[in-house]
């Protein structure tokens, strides 16, 4: 099914970033100079102020975008537009209304060239794996919002990527169904250890998946501060009621609202 | 496998209210007999009290026959001797046909393309946009002196009334493709084909499809018209041809003719829209 890939680093150097407003040719900074490393099969997450560029940082490692200053290497090599290798789950998902449950997992097999015959059972496969099982046949719109998460999760994982990144995850979600989420999240990245970066402003969140968290700046942003996660994995859905986590989440919040 | 992750109670329940709360909301055709039988009952009183009326002389009998003076001629225009009624609805459909199917081509390829690349509408667009508002009636000199009587120009007014919706609603459902998805497919390292085919094609496909029904119905119209005046067979032809010999049954029933082919067609196509398009349903 679903393989592990190894060795998957992330090495990302001085990055640098502006829109252009088209009518008035000013640049907007976004980015600027941001770098961090990620190691193979770690899970960080980066949280920062809204509009600080979190998602803009996660376009340019899925390769929508150029940065304009700056380096970004995947094992040591620079990349070249996106790629299956590296799935960006968005924040809105975008699942294809038009087809099928089962039909969105199979795109994506289909996409990385899988053969026909195989395509119905891993797709098959992957759809048990997320607990998807029994709506095979069902659209998106007949979902509730938990298993339209579960379904974007299910069409990412299909591709079987090296790197996953997500932009808010879950975050139509209400409070208990999130925490589910979260902790299934984990259960999967536990089992197939692949690497993931998660963009965040939920810093609960942020605090109960990540091994290490990066903070990010206000506009033009940079990384402000790196944190490493005290808690040991496999994490428990209980940690997030203990004091040393909800100091760590304090912290962050504080960390975050001033902002330089 | 390996993990298994669990579906919630609650997230079963939402999905089980959509999936019933939707059946209850869209009472398609298919499925609502109340709609039916009112729709039936209602053809019926009109037929009802049309013969009523004319039985009881209110109506002109010359002008306006019975319904079973025209009802009989349907049927003896299809049974008897060289079904001469038959004859003629397939010869206009015939025509629509062909027609049609040059239309949905062109107009489709066209259409698509120029909503595609940018350049190609712009060189597209605004000869289709100065063509479109001339009638396809305004045509029918033009398209007799080009093309003589009979098949030809009815193909050609035919193809001109379809191409117009066809091309616009397939340049306008491209249009409305959304980004997100295509996005999505890139990420996943889809091919060009792959892209088009499952990801923007069937976001159009509504658009288009109505183009397609839109087109099918003014070709249907613009056949008998084409036939009324340019043609020597044919449901067109048929009609005004009783006219001249004062047969006023033969002119009703042709129109009836008219009427139910063009339902039967639309009819057709709707089924094919829930064929191509099951999300809609769902």
């Amino acid at each position: 099914m679903i393989s592990t890939r190894t060795g998957t680093t992330i090495s990302v150097r001085n990055l640098s970033y502006a829109y252009l407003d088209p009518e008035s040719q000013a640049q907007l900074p976004v980015l600027s100079s941001v770098s961090f490393d990620v190691a193979q099969s770690e899970l960080v997450c980066i949280v920062g102020p809204s509009g600080c560029g979190k998602t803009t940082l996660l376009r340019i490692l899925a390769g929508f975008i150029h940065p304009l200053q700056g380096t970004l290497e995947i094992n040591g090599h620079p990349i070249d537009g996106p790629s299956p290798e590296r799935i960006l789950l968005f924040q809105e998902l975008h699942l294809f209304y038009w087809m099928t449950v089962v039909g969105n997992v199979e795109f994506a097999l289909e996409a990385r060239g899988v053969p026909k015959p195989a395509r119905r059972p891993r797709a098959l496969d992957v759809i048990e794996f997320v607990g998807l099982d029994g709506f095979e046949r069902y659209y998106p719109h007949q979902l509730s919002g938990g298993m339209r998460q579960r379904l974007g999760l299910a069409r990412a994982f299909a591709a079987e990527p090296a790197i996953l990144l997500m932009d808010e995850p879950f975050g139509s979600l209400d409070v208990e169904a999130r925490s589910e989420m979260e902790s299934e999240f984990l259960a999967l990245h536990e089992a197939k250890k692949f690497t993931a970066i998660v963009v965040t402003h939920d810093v609960r969140q942020a605090v109960f998946l990540g091994g290490r968290i990066f903070v990010m700046s206000h506009r033009p942003a940079s990384i402000n501060l790196t944190v490493t996660v005290p808690f040991a994995r496999p994490r428990q859905s209980s940690i997030r009621q203990t004091t040393e986590f909800h100091a760590l989440e304090d912290s962050l919040s504080s960390q975050i609202r001033s902002g330089d | 496998m390996l993990l298994r992750l669990r579906l919630t109670p609650a997230d079963c329940m939402e999905s089980f209210m959509k999936h019933t709360n939707e059946s209850v909301l869209s009472s398609r055709q298919s499925s609502d007999w109340g709609a039916r039988l009112r729709g039936a009952s209602s053809v019926l009183l009109v037929i009802a009290l049309w013969e009523l009326l004319s039985r009881l002389s209110l109506i002109n009998r010359n002008i306006l026959p019975s319904f079973s003076v025209v009802a009989l001629a349907i049927v003896r225009g299809l049974i008897k001797d060289h079904h001469p009624l038959l004859v003629d609805t397939l010869e206009s459909v015939r025509r629509v046909a062909i027609g049609y199917a040059i239309a949905v081509t062109a107009a489709l390829t066209l259409g698509l393309a120029s909503a595609l690349k940018k350049t190609l509408g712009d060189f597209v667009r605004p000869i289709v946009d100065l063509i479109r508002p001339i009638p396809p009636i305004a045509w029918i000199p033009i398209a007799l002196l080009w093309f003589g009587f009979g098949d030809p120009p009815a193909y050609f007014l035919v193809g001109l009334g379809a191409f117009f919706p066809v091309f616009s609603n397939a340049v306008l459902g491209i249009s409305a493709v959304d980004r997100g998805p295509v996005e999505v497919a890139l990420c996943h390292g889809a091919s060009r084909r792959l892209l088009f085919l499952k990801v923007i094609l069937p976001q159009a496909l509504p658009s288009i499809f109505t183009g397609l029904q839109t087109g099918l119905g003014v070709a249907w119209m613009v056949v008998i018209t084409a036939e009324l005046i340019g043609a020597q067979s044919g449901l067109g032809y048929m009609i005004q041809i009783s006219r001249a010999q004062l047969q006023a049954e033969q002119v009703v029933a042709g129109m009836v003719m008219i009427g139910l082919i063009g339902y039967i067609l639309s009819t057709i196509m709707e089924a094919c829209g829930r064929l191509l398009m099951p999300w809609r349903r769902a």
